[in-house]
């Protein structure tokens, strides 16, 4: 009984397959970002690959840039000053990063109990540079700048569309004015055809050589900037990635030899056994 | 039950034989895993992923424990917790990873255990019990894993929680009450996130429980063997410990090896980025979709693009993944042909590999939007797996001329060479 019934149910399902695969349908029409968007450049970091490092010059490099730049609109909310130590910066140096913070943390007045700031301090977090989303969009268009804390593995590309996105800022292609000129960015929006739908909100943050002053001898170019700071979120979104390398080198160290042990164990028991 | 040459628990310590007097769980031990369990001595490595998938699942309750004593199962502070998690928690890293990892790792397996069944004839009589509970285990594990990705609470979670409590809406009348009610809510919120925590937590010792039925169930046959002839005597078998548990032991080292690449260096590589955003109800990805291991149900709910029979096409899709799930229940009686393995029957042998390709092309179809090509190749691909196990394989069982069986394993093990002595449960 149970075989014809499944003949009559597969036949019901394959019919109502057949006439969706059979039923005409429009051509999806092509889209501007369909023509224009690009995949990210190639790009490689110190940190990339099974044994990769974090290269701690760049972090710090990368750090100010951020420090200069990106915090004037986006926070940093999962990482505490105290974390930059791992990015080779001294208690002394972290404590003076904090407490000269452009924006303080939102505090209690001891003696009114009036909302107050005060200083940052090494154990806080980065503080936010807008109150809430709204004061966010208010200043911004109505777009609100996305934390930077995970940005890195929240985007496909990875550290790569970030550094894609930060020096691909173009004019509008004169064949997209012509082919598709719904698509062209209105003025509050910007060209970039690294983001998926082509128009992006921020303006081009980076824009002269020179507008960071690197102390190290690296020349402050805008590539330079960018590739810094796109290692430094890489480590802000993956702070332990290179305990996750060196544990998994010993485990797996470990791993090979302990298997090989149990193969020539295994074939040990079998030995004399057809099988 | 056992083969009655099976070896005989005796236990030499007088500890152990008062304690085989009070409470016999070492003879327990003995009889399922150990000298007592007589097995094929042909089994190859497809054999290893049985203990493979139960050692995936202590890897998931033994990391879920320790996470849930971090973790913050509420709407705002669930993303942040398992970031502090990531970043604060001694080597919550690890644990965290190896949970995410742990997961998809626990499918592999169970999807190449799967295969191996569908090759060898595994749920055929006497074994269909094995089969049927082993489905139950792979539903459980599917809504277990769904609740558990919705913990994070980042973007693919809430919108994965909203898509698929949204196919309860399919229901005609009574859809709409039923979701509201699974979801505590008009939309995944708090309370669903609360009650899914409660059953990620609950549903593995659930299914720790079936996998007991399960292996119980398989003792009563005891297990299938690559040319699917039952087991006609001692020289056909093998005592599980030590020749099992020897090549399960060798076998979980190269599981561990894998797991370890992926988990260590490149533990976000079968997850979605957009989970690393947290959950915003008031911003819907470009494109939804769910892990990997959803990916061909995925694609077969959403290759049903047209009403049918007054039917609306959102119901054919639920209903068809729901299905094609659910027909597996029926696979011992569609497929009443009396020989097992695949290996002695040339016909069901071509389809089942049409089948295994139509299940990866189903999974491509599932992570690609929906638009030409993907959405035809889908439908085809779709109507191929329906047609496989409720036309096709039921027809393959009447018509195909399976090849000669070998008269018994230990036959086909030796190929015609002379006895090697004993069987080494004769000797032991």
């Amino acid at each position: 009984m149970v075989r014809p019934i499944a003949f009559l149910v597969g036949l019901v399902f394959v019919a109502a397959l057949v006439v969706a695969l059979l039923i005409p349908r429009e051509a999806a029409e092509i889209t501007a970002a369909q023509v224009f968007h690009k995949e990210p450049k190639a790009f490689h970091l110190a940190s990339d690959g099974p044994l990769g490092r974090f290269d701690r010059q760049q972090l710090q490099r990368g750090f100010q840039v951020y420090k200069e730049v990106c915090s004037a609109c986006h926070s940093l909310h999962l990482v505490a000053f105290r974390d930059l130590e791992e990015i080779g910066f001294s208690k002394a140096e972290v404590k003076a990063i904090a407490n000269q913070w452009a924006i303080e943390v939102p505090s209690v007045n001891p003696d009114t109990g009036e909302p107050a700031t005060r200083k940052a301090l090494p154990s806080d977090h980065f503080p936010t540079p807008y109150a809430n989303e709204t004061a966010a969009r208010a200043a911004n268009n109505n777009a609100l700048p996305p934390d930077l804390s995970l940005i890195v593995k929240a985007r496909e590309g990875h550290a790569a569309y970030l550094h894609s996105l930060l020096t691909g800022y173009s004019e509008v292609p004169a064949e997209l004015k012509r082919r598709f000129p719904d698509a062209v960015p209105p003025d509050t929006l910007h060209y970039n055809p690294y983001f998926a739908n082509l128009a992006i909100a921020m303006p081009p943050p980076l824009v002269a050589d020179g507008q960071v002053e690197y102390s190290d001898g690296t020349p402050s170019t805008i590539e330079n900037y960018s590739t810094d700071v796109a290692a430094f979120l890489t480590w802000a979104a993956e702070p332990k990635l290179e305990q996750r390398h060196r544990t998994g080198l010993g485990v797996l160290i470990f791993l090979l030899i302990t298997t090989t042990l149990g193969f020539f164990a295994y074939r040990n028991v079998w030995a004399g056994v057809k099988h | 039950m056992s083969f009655p040459w099976a070896q005989h628990y005796t236990p030499k310590h007088p500890l152990m034989r008062w304690l085989d007097e009070k409470l016999p769980l070492p003879r327990l031990v003995y009889n399922a895993v150990g000298g007592g369990y007589p097995v094929p001595r042909n089994l190859n490595y497809f054999w290893n992923f049985g203990v493979l998938a139960g050692a995936a699942l202590a890897i998931q309750l033994i990391t879920g424990i320790v996470l849930a004593m971090h973790y913050a199962s509420n709407a705002d502070l669930a993303f942040n917790s398992v970031e502090h998690i990531m970043r604060d928690v001694n080597s919550g890293w690890l644990i965290r990873y190896a949970h995410s990892t742990g997961a998809s790792f626990f499918f592999i397996v169970v999807y190449l255990h799967i295969f191996r069944g569908l090759y060898y004839g595994s749920y055929k009589a006497p074994r269909e019990m094995v089969w049927l509970l082993g489905v139950v285990i792979f539903l459980l594990m599917m809504a277990t894993a769904f609740m558990g990705y919705v913990l994070p609470w980042g973007q693919m979670s809430f919108w994965g929680a909203q898509v698929i409590t949204g196919f309860f809406s399919a229901i005609p009348l009574v859809g709409e009450p039923i979701r509201e009610w699974l979801l505590g809510g008009f939309a995944p919120d708090n309370a669903t996130l609360n009650r899914f925590f409660s059953l990620h937590y609950l549903l593995p010792f659930v299914i720790a429980a079936v996998i007991v039925l399960h292996i119980w169930a398989l003792h009563i046959p005891g297990s299938n063997n690559p040319t699917g002839v039952d087991v006609k005597g001692p020289q056909d078998t093998v005592p599980f410990h030590p020749y099992y548990t020897a090549k399960d032991g060798f076998g979980l080292g190269v599981f561990l090896i894998v797991f370890s690449i992926i988990l260590f260096f490149a533990p976000n590589a079968l997850g979605h980025p957009d989970n690393y955003i947290q959950a915003n109800p008031m911003s819907t990805p470009a494109h939804i979709v769910p892990e990997w291991y959803f990916w061909p149900f995925y694609a077969i709910l959403r290759a049903f693009t047209v009403n049918f029979f007054w039917i609306p096409a959102k119901l054919w899709g639920v209903v068809a993944m729901f299905g094609s799930i659910a027909l597996l229940f029926f696979l011992p009686w569609l497929d009443n042909s009396p020989v097992r393995s695949a290996t002695y029957r040339p016909l069901y042998k071509k389809f089942f590999w049409i089948l295994v390709a139509d299940v990866l092309i189903l999974g491509l179809c599932g992570v690609k939007p929906v638009e030409e090509p993907w959405l035809r190749l889908s439908q085809l691909a779709a109507g191929y797996y329906f047609a496989h196990f409720l036309i096709i394989l039921p027809i393959i069982a009447w018509i195909e001329r399976p090849l000669p069986l070998p008269a018994s394993i230990s036959e086909s093990v030796l190929n015609g060479e002379a006895q090697d002595g004993a069987s080494p449960d004769q000797a032991a």
